[in-house]
């Protein structure tokens, strides 16, 4: 580990690099095998990839080509067999199950395929679990989470039960979530694989807008080739390697 | 810890089940507790009375009242210990007594002490032929300025006035001078007439700065174990049935806590099997394994402590509606309290069970799997 990534005893500092410094993520050689009976599976054969502070990639390939896998090590969901990953100038190659939690509080934000909001709690509630789970700065989080909402346009569904929205209205208030601790690297898991194609298009303008406007970086994961128009540039996956 | 707060606050109805359930536990143990404390109560109230520190017993009596016998020489020879200030002999007998016009088989359970010390509540003794009488024995209709005869011999006593939590061995206490109790006692039970000066046992009062156990040891030393004697308060737990009684409740509250136990631990493991995609999601947004599990125990502890507080006003309520006399239900304070805390005990025991699992759940159960 060197000190050029920002690490600290515990992993890395109380503030990520300030964006615009250097790729927002940084993967080299990132394998993931998964142990089986008798055999191992590699979801991962050591893929290369890197992802500038606000650019937007689409990651594409078919089922079962590692694209899931993928994300979740630039997430720090999962730890790689081996391999490099840098996210936001943070080293977590070699971090454990602690630090990768603070990894993903702090660095990363995640859109799930199928839209996980908390069903008790509010639009605007689901938006400030984030903040209650990590550092607690109760009225500027409060501030981020209104306009956020305003942003996506929410603002009027603020106090509705996930149970009370569409399904185009709760991804949205998902990315608001994953937007929420101001990350360096966005990760979706094909975020409009359940909205119909005129949604799926409004939601992926929307994306687009709210990346580019924070300058925020973004891997896309689809299957649906015309996603691939609102990003800056489709990388392409086939059996657990990067093409 | 705010979530887990929220939940219970706006999904109230997935907690109700257990709530139900945690409620009529903890009623169960606060009964069973103000039984055990009204029994005790109804036991030793008048040996807690007594305003004396030791009690002396003669040493063949296995501190019973009706085998012990203490004469004028022994009571010298106790007089005479360091520490011993003061000492009172003391008697008692269990009669039944009858009210005037009442049906002759229509019989009040007395006791009847003789003391030459007054009780920490009353400054005087009565006078000759005159009695204070438990406050209980009000609900059966005695009433001051009443005539009571007392056993067979239809001994006439005049009742003077009452005192308070003075019962013994279940039966209310009649308190008497050591002349008045003599002669019930020889109208009645010739057999056990004690010749004069001779009582059951004796009272004793220390002196300013001993310590009663201390004291208690050197009488028995001094009297070359002719005596028996216990502090006041030790005497109270081995009149006869206490210990059994204790014994005997407590074993019902221990099984009660494990059910409580029971009850937590697989409520909150369903909860948490039924959650784990829940706690997936927020797991992969940065919540940390201990958090979620603080959520759980929070949950548990506020759900017991809301079911002890409803269960706390039912009890309360219990008591007020049962007739006094009919059971010896004793609902206090430091009784509630403690039931909460055993509760609280077996809800964090319980929810344990499920920190494992927890524990267990992977972020990457929240990332859409091509599985
Ligand atoms: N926990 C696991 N244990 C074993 N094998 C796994 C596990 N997770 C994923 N795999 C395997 O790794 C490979 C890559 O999976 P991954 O989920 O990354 O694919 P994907 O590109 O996201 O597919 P899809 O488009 O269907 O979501 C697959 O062959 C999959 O079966
Ligand atoms: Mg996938």
């Amino acid at each position: 580990m060197n000190e050029q990534d920002g690490l600290t005893g515990d992993g890395f500092t109380e503030h990520a690099p300030a964006q615009g410094w250097g790729p927002a993520l940084i993967m080299e050689k990132a394998r993931k095998v998964y142990p089986m009976a008798d055999s191992e599976v590699v979801a991962l054969d050591d893929a290369d990839i890197v992802v500038e502070a606000d650019e937007m990639v689409a990651l594409v390939g078919p089922s079962g080509s590692g694209k899931t896998t993928l994300c979740s090590i630039a997430g720090g969901i999962l730890s790689p067999t081996s391999g490099r990953v840098v996210v936001g100038g943070v080293d977590i190659s070699t971090f454990g199950p602690k630090q990768l939690t603070r990894v993903r509080r702090e660095l990363v934000g995640f859109v799930f395929q199928s839209v996980n909001l908390v069903p008790f709690l509010t639009a605007r509630e689901n938006l400030l679990v984030v903040d209650e789970l990590g550092r607690r700065t109760g009225a500027p989080a409060r501030r981020r989470a209104d306009q956020l909402l305003e942003e996506l346009g929410l603002a009027d569904r603020a106090k509705n039960l996930p149970g009370q929205l569409s399904g185009g209205q709760r991804q949205r208030v998902a990315i608001g979530r994953a937007l929420m601790n101001d990350p360096e690297l966005v990760l979706f898991d094909e975020p409009t694989s359940a909205l119909d194609t005129k949604l799926g298009m409004a939601v992926m303008e929307l994306i687009r807008d709210e990346m580019k406007s924070r300058g925020i970086a973004a891997i896309v994961v689809t299957h649906d080739e015309r996603i691939t128009q609102f990003c800056d540039r489709s990388v392409h996956m086939e059996d657990g390697r990067v093409l | 810890m705010k979530l887990a707060l929220r939940e219970l606050r706006r999904q109230p109805g997935r907690f109700a089940a257990a709530g139900m359930i945690l409620t009529l536990i903890a009623l169960l143990l606060m009964f069973l507790g103000g039984l055990l404390d009204g029994l005790i109560r109804s036991s030793t109230g008048a040996v807690r009375a007594l305003d004396a520190d030791v009690l002396v017993f003669s040493s063949s009596a296995e501190n019973a009242f009706l085998r012990s016998r203490v004469e004028p020489a022994l009571r010298a020879t106790v007089d005479a210990v360091d520490g011993v200030e003061q000492t009172a002999g003391i008697g008692v007998l269990q009669f039944g007594a009858r009210m005037p016009d009442s049906d002759p088989r229509d019989l009040l359970d007395i006791a009847l002490f003789g003391t030459e010390l007054p009780l920490q509540s009353v400054d005087a003794l009565p006078g000759e032929g005159e009695v204070l009488a438990d406050e209980s024995l009000r609900q059966r209709g005695v009433t001051e300025g009443m005539v009571l005869e007392l056993g067979p011999g239809r001994s006439p006593v005049t009742v003077v006035g009452f005192t308070k939590d003075t019962s013994y061995l279940g039966q209310a206490a009649l308190w008497a001078s050591p002349q008045t109790w003599r002669e019930v006692l020889g109208e009645n039970r010739p057999d056990q007439l004690l010749g004069p000066d001779v009582f059951q046992a004796l009272l004793v009062r220390l002196a300013p700065g001993s310590d009663a156990a201390a004291v208690a040891e050197r009488i028995d030393e001094a009297t070359g174990a002719a005596t028996a004697s216990l502090t006041v308060i030790a005497a109270a737990d081995t009149l006869p049935g206490v210990q059994e009684q204790q014994a005997t409740f407590n074993q019902i509250i221990g099984v009660t806590v494990a059910i409580a136990i029971v009850v937590v631990a697989l409520f909150f493991a369903l909860l948490t099997i039924e959650r784990a995609g829940l706690y997936g999601v927020l797991k992969a947004i940065g919540a940390e394994s201990r958090s979620l599990f603080g959520g759980l125990v929070l949950q548990a502890v506020v759900l017991t402590t809301l079911s002890c507080g409803i269960a706390a006003v039912a009890a309360v309520g219990l008591d007020l509606a049962i007739p006094p006399g009919s059971i010896p239900l004793r609902i206090s304070a430091l009784r509630l309290i403690t039931s909460l805390v055993y509760l609280l005990v077996a809800a964090v025991v319980g929810c344990a069970f499920s920190l494992r699992r927890v524990l267990r759940v992977d972020p990457a159960s929240a990332i859409g799997s091509s599985s």
